[in-house]
């Protein structure tokens, strides 16, 4: 009699951590960097990638489409060459554009993919062609002091 | 003169240090080598995960939800100057996933269970039992320090996870039911920032080393007689170290 009760004092330990260990794997965090969902692998290459970096969200419309997989220097054309890891159930057209954009002033940096008007579908191993960098803060900082510079020239 | 007597005192106390090191080392070892006789007799080790396991819940349990209440109150604070109360979920969530849980865990494990398994055994060594049951032919490694060893490998990660997912919901209740942020967008921003792999299965491998390093240490404490207030003190300064190692090896990227 001593020895069930015990066992099952045990027994619910084991569950109640078990459970806990559960709770903290499946509601508190997100498991995008195992996920078994298909995928297809697509390059772009970049002047600027500001901040971006691996498993970044890929986003078309602000719905996530896909995740960054690698990152590297083209030494050959002296671009960043970024690796994208697409959700195989999404297809998009071969003249599709990537952008690298900042959720809100001060967020993570994402790539934005705006569909194109190509019949054919991007493949594994395909390039996009049409990028647009990152907007780095301190150029947008010296443009707008230029163009104020600028101004102040004109006026007088 | 003066000048030789202390190098000799410095040598002294090298060379026992390093001694009693590698003797540790060496009872662990044989603890490690002994441990496969267990899987005969399961008893024991569930013996020992009540005795230690199922009398921390409740200090383990109560001092998380405090923590996670604790740190919904400070997170908001600090987080509300800067108009992203929104993120206090994953505030609250990543600092017990991957630092909280597991250290406070390990500590409070050191306080509560550890002292009483010095305690035990070194009671059980200045009575002699331990020689006793050596008289027998029973390895007293074998039949007292490994189960515990054992039982409290597997106790702390699962209090760790408790103590997390306590906090977590401590959490909850101050920043949604009592402040009132969003309750959508402090999960959401939780389960977003929150990563499987990076941040909860590394805060699971700090509490099993933790597990290790406090269990072993209160034991050999006690196996060698050794002061109780002795065990906390080393096991604690232990968690310290092995969590700054730890966090250097796996957050430093």
């Amino acid at each position: 009699m001593q020895r069930k009760s015990l066992d099952v004092w045990v027994g619910l330990f084991i569950v109640i951590g078990v459970a806990a260990l559960m709770f903290l794997a499946l509601k508190a965090g997100n498991n995008s960097s195992f996920s078994l969902a298909k995928t297809y692998e697509i390059t772009a290459k970049f002047d600027n990638i500001g901040s971006l970096r691996p498993q970044a969200a890929v986003k078309a419309s602000g719905v996530v489409v896909g995740r960054v997989a690698e990152i590297a220097f083209d030494d050959k054309s002296y671009k960043a060459a970024v690796t994208l890891e697409m959700d195989s159930t999404y297809k998009f057209p071969k003249d599709s554009s990537a952008k690298i954009l900042t959720s809100g002033l001060l967020g993570e940096q994402y790539i934005g993919i705006e569909a194109g008007g190509d019949e054919k579908n991007l493949a594994a191993g395909d390039k996009i062609a049409r990028t647009q960098s990152a907007a780095v803060l301190e150029d947008l900082i010296n443009q707008f002091i230029y163009s104020k510079a600028a101004e102040g020239k004109d006026s007088n | 003169m003066i000048g030789r007597r202390l190098l000799a005192g410095l040598g002294n106390t090298v060379r026992d240090y390093v001694e009693s090191l590698g003797y540790a080392t060496r009872t662990f070892f044989t603890m490690l080598g002994l441990s496969g006789g267990l899987l005969r007799r399961p008893r024991l080790i569930v013996e020992q995960l009540h005795f230690i396991g199922n009398y921390s819940l409740l200090i383990i349990t109560l001092s998380g939800l405090f923590v996670g209440m604790v740190l919904g109150l400070q997170g908001y604070y600090t987080l509300n100057k800067y108009g992203a109360s929104e993120s206090l979920g994953l505030l609250v969530a990543l600092g017990l996933t991957r630092e909280l849980g597991p250290v406070i865990t390990a500590l409070l494990f050191a306080g509560r269970a550890g002292t009483s398994l010095t305690a035990e055994i070194g009671l059980m060594k200045a009575g002699e039992q331990l020689s006793a049951m050596e008289m027998m032919a029973v390895n007293p490694i074998q039949r007292v320090l490994a189960p515990r060893f054992w039982a409290g490998v597997v106790a702390v990660p699962l209090l760790a996870s408790i103590f997390s997912a306590v906090g977590i919901f401590g959490g909850y209740l101050v920043g949604v039911k009592l402040i009132g942020v969003d309750a959508g967008a402090f999960w959401s921003q939780m389960q977003s920032g929150v990563d499987l792999w990076k941040d909860v299965f590394n805060g699971f491998v700090k509490s099993v080393v933790f597990g290790i390093a406090i269990t072993f240490i209160a034991l050999y404490q006690g196996y060698e007689a050794r002061p109780t207030p002795r065990s906390v003190v080393i096991s604690s300064l232990m968690i310290w170290w092995l969590d700054f190692m730890l966090t250097a090896l796996m957050f430093s990227r």
